[in-house]
């Protein structure tokens, strides 16, 4: 195919690759533009990493091409590693040096300059906060700098593609939220970034999704566009007693899903306008008082559920 | 146990390292048949506080029953009363579904009598019928974690803990697992589960918010999101975003201004700007407003407004 057209950063075209018999993903096409936050999404085992791996060129597809930055990575895959920076799941920090340390470690791996070393490091651990941490071992850091830390080193050479393989997992919320503000910081200046994640609240946050499933991309699209195209409309249903109100909801006509949360009900309806007030005179039949319903925001997951749904039966 | 007595009272339980408080004088109280989430950030005490309530931990001050045991008296028969799976599965994967059950019904001491009415209806619960006799490591994520959960329930524990138990789980198998909690639940069983992940915690009952060691915030998913957001949340899409985020940062009336995706989620507070307000403002200072809409507020806009407050700002990290 022809270089690709001026804003698209990473082409992908039948993209394919087995472990013995088990195809891992299968005819896998992206075109990721610059400047987006493009999310893989997906369960484990659905390929994430496979795909994270031959993006980064550290692995070879059985089939298919990958043009990264015009590159053509199948061919070339040394020149690719100028152009991404890849952070693994499991980042190698070294335990026994100090935050800067390791991050200088990396800036002389990378080939940064002793002097831009300097001064982008203290610039990254600022944004990351991690400045008044910089003297600690990488030991003593908690799960949530770690990941900083790691990301941050991923960024000492200014590349201007990072790819990150489930940079969040077992980050709690306010460390996840100080990562994002970095991510969207790199966005604004221009760095194109593919992650990948299972956990599809954080999805939200990407301007891109691909939604995998058992190797194949499913649906891809902006989470936006994506809750737009879910089948139906979401219904919270809140009330005393939301055990009997699923109970009751299950099995009516027009309802496609229902599930009980902690205090209400998510059900989802072939038409609200319709079956809001068959539910409402539902509840009032069974003497039921206080069942509150409202329309709720669907959640990346509902989107998944409804448009993938799971063919393996797990 | 009492039968009617909650199935886990904390008063003023401790637990120091050293000179650490890792739970500082926790009050609690669990009633029979509950789904209570403990959720905060890395270090908060979380785990701490539920080795102590499953009696892996003595307590330094204060006490806890659990199912009408202390657990610092008493703390091998809180373990014989209680259930544990963890997202990573204690299961043998080179052992078969049935092999696992048996070993599993033999660590908790499962009586002969009832091991084959307790193993079929682990396999049933499971959906395993007629994988009996397949290597575990051959299972999909959702059966091993259903089969997990049947491993830890062999014995019937009145109390289960779970500690992130769906995490990385395909979307529709962990629908499937908090329905067989919520099941479990409808039946007397009482569950704490133990999660970072905000959408684990929306499947509880009620959500008891852990930061330094201390209680925080206390109450049903919908409590948390009205009572504890200090405001009203709104989303604007706008351009540039950056530049928003910037100016809203500063301005009266906000609480937290943060980048969501290609929008702005913000918080506004009593007395500065209000919804109305909100685009004049922005694009006096030159940003382009295409929308602003109230959005219900999530658990985790909920979690880090708590736990930013809880720590005056400084890096909670």
């Amino acid at each position: 195919m022809s270089a690709a057209a001026p804003d698209i950063t990473i082409l992908t075209q039948g993209l394919s690759r087995s472990f013995g018999t088990v195809a891992a993903i299968r005819k896998v096409d992206m075109a990721i533009l610059r400047g987006e936050i493009f999310g893989l999404v997906g369960p484990d085992g659905a390929g994430k990493t496979t795909i994270m791996r031959m993006l980064a060129g550290i692995l070879t597809p059985d089939a298919g091409a990958i043009s990264v930055d015009g590159i053509d990575v199948v061919r070339d895959a040394e020149s690719v590693k100028h152009h991404v920076s890849y952070m693994p799941q499991r980042f190698g920090l070294y335990e026994d040096l100090t935050v800067t340390e390791n991050l200088f470690f990396y800036g002389e791996l990378f080939g940064v300059s002793r002097r831009d070393r300097l001064a982008r490091s203290r610039e990254l651990l600022a944004a990351a906060g991690l400045l008044p941490f910089q003297d600690r071992l990488a030991s003593q850091l908690s799960g949530g700098m770690k990941q900083k830390l790691g990301l941050v080193c991923a960024l000492i050479h200014a590349p201007r593609i990072l790819l990150l393989d489930e940079p969040t997992t077992g980050v709690d919320p306010v460390s996840r939220r100080d990562f994002w503000a970095i991510l969207y910081s790199l966005r604004e200046s221009g760095v194109t970034i593919v992650l990948s994640t299972a956990y599809m609240d954080e999805a939200e946050r990407c301007s891109r999704l691909a939604l995998l499933h058992a190797g194949e991309i499913r649906h891809c699209d902006t989470p936006e566009r994506l809750k737009q195209a879910m089948p139906g409309a979401l219904l919270a249903v809140a009330g005393p007693d939301p055990r009997t109100l699923r109970t009751l909801i299950a099995g009516r006509p027009g309802v496609l899903g229902v599930l009980l949360m902690g205090d209400r009900v998510h059900v989802r309806v072939d038409d609200p306008a319709r079956r809001i007030p068959e539910l409402e005179a539902l509840f009032a039949g069974q003497g039921i008082t206080g069942a509150v319903i409202s329309s709720a925001d669907p959640g990346i997951e509902d989107v998944f559920v409804a448009l993938v749904g799971t063919q393996t039966a797990s | 146990m009492n039968a009617t007595g909650p199935a886990v009272v904390a008063e003023g339980l401790t637990k120091r390292f050293r000179s650490f408080t890792a739970v500082d004088h926790l009050d609690l109280r669990i009633e029979k048949g509950e789904i209570a989430g403990f959720i905060g950030p890395n270090g908060a005490g979380k785990s701490t506080t539920i080795r102590m309530l499953c009696g892996l931990l003595r307590p330094s001050e204060g006490r806890a029953l659990v199912a009408g045991f202390d657990v610092g008296q008493q703390p091998e028969a809180v373990r014989e009363h209680i259930g544990y799976m963890s997202q990573k599965f204690s299961l043998y994967g080179d052992l078969t579904v049935r092999e696992n059950l048996r070993f599993f019904g033999g660590i908790y001491r499962v009586a002969r009598g009832e091991m084959g009415e307790r193993t079929r209806f682990a396999i049933t619960m499971a959906g395993l019928q007629e994988r009996e006799d397949a290597l575990v490591r051959t299972l999909a994520g959702g059966w091993k974690q259903r089969l997990a959960l049947g491993c830890a329930i062999l014995h019937r524990p009145p109390i289960l803990f779970l500690d992130e138990p769906t995490s990385g789980v395909e979307p529709e198998a962990r629908r499937r697992f908090w329905d067989l909690i919520h099941e479990l639940a409808a039946g007397g069983v009482t569950i704490l589960v133990s999660t970072h992940y905000m959408d684990e915690a929306e499947y509880c009952n009620r959500i008891a918010l852990i930061d330094r060691g201390r209680l925080v915030a206390l109450g049903t998913p919908g409590q948390l999101r009205s009572r504890h957001l200090g405001g009203e949340l709104f989303e604007i899409r706008c351009t540039p975003l950056g530049a928003a985020l910037h100016v809203l940062q500063g301005a009266a009336g906000v609480i937290d201004a943060a980048i969501f995706g290609d929008r702005l989620h913000v918080v506004l507070g009593p007395g500065g700007l209000d919804q109305a307000g909100l685009p004049g403002f922005l694009q006096e200072h030159g940003v382009s407003v295409q929308a602003v809409r109230t959005v219900t507020p999530s658990l985790e806009d909920v979690f880090v407004r708590l736990v930013s407050t809880h720590h005056g700002g400084q890096d909670s990290s």
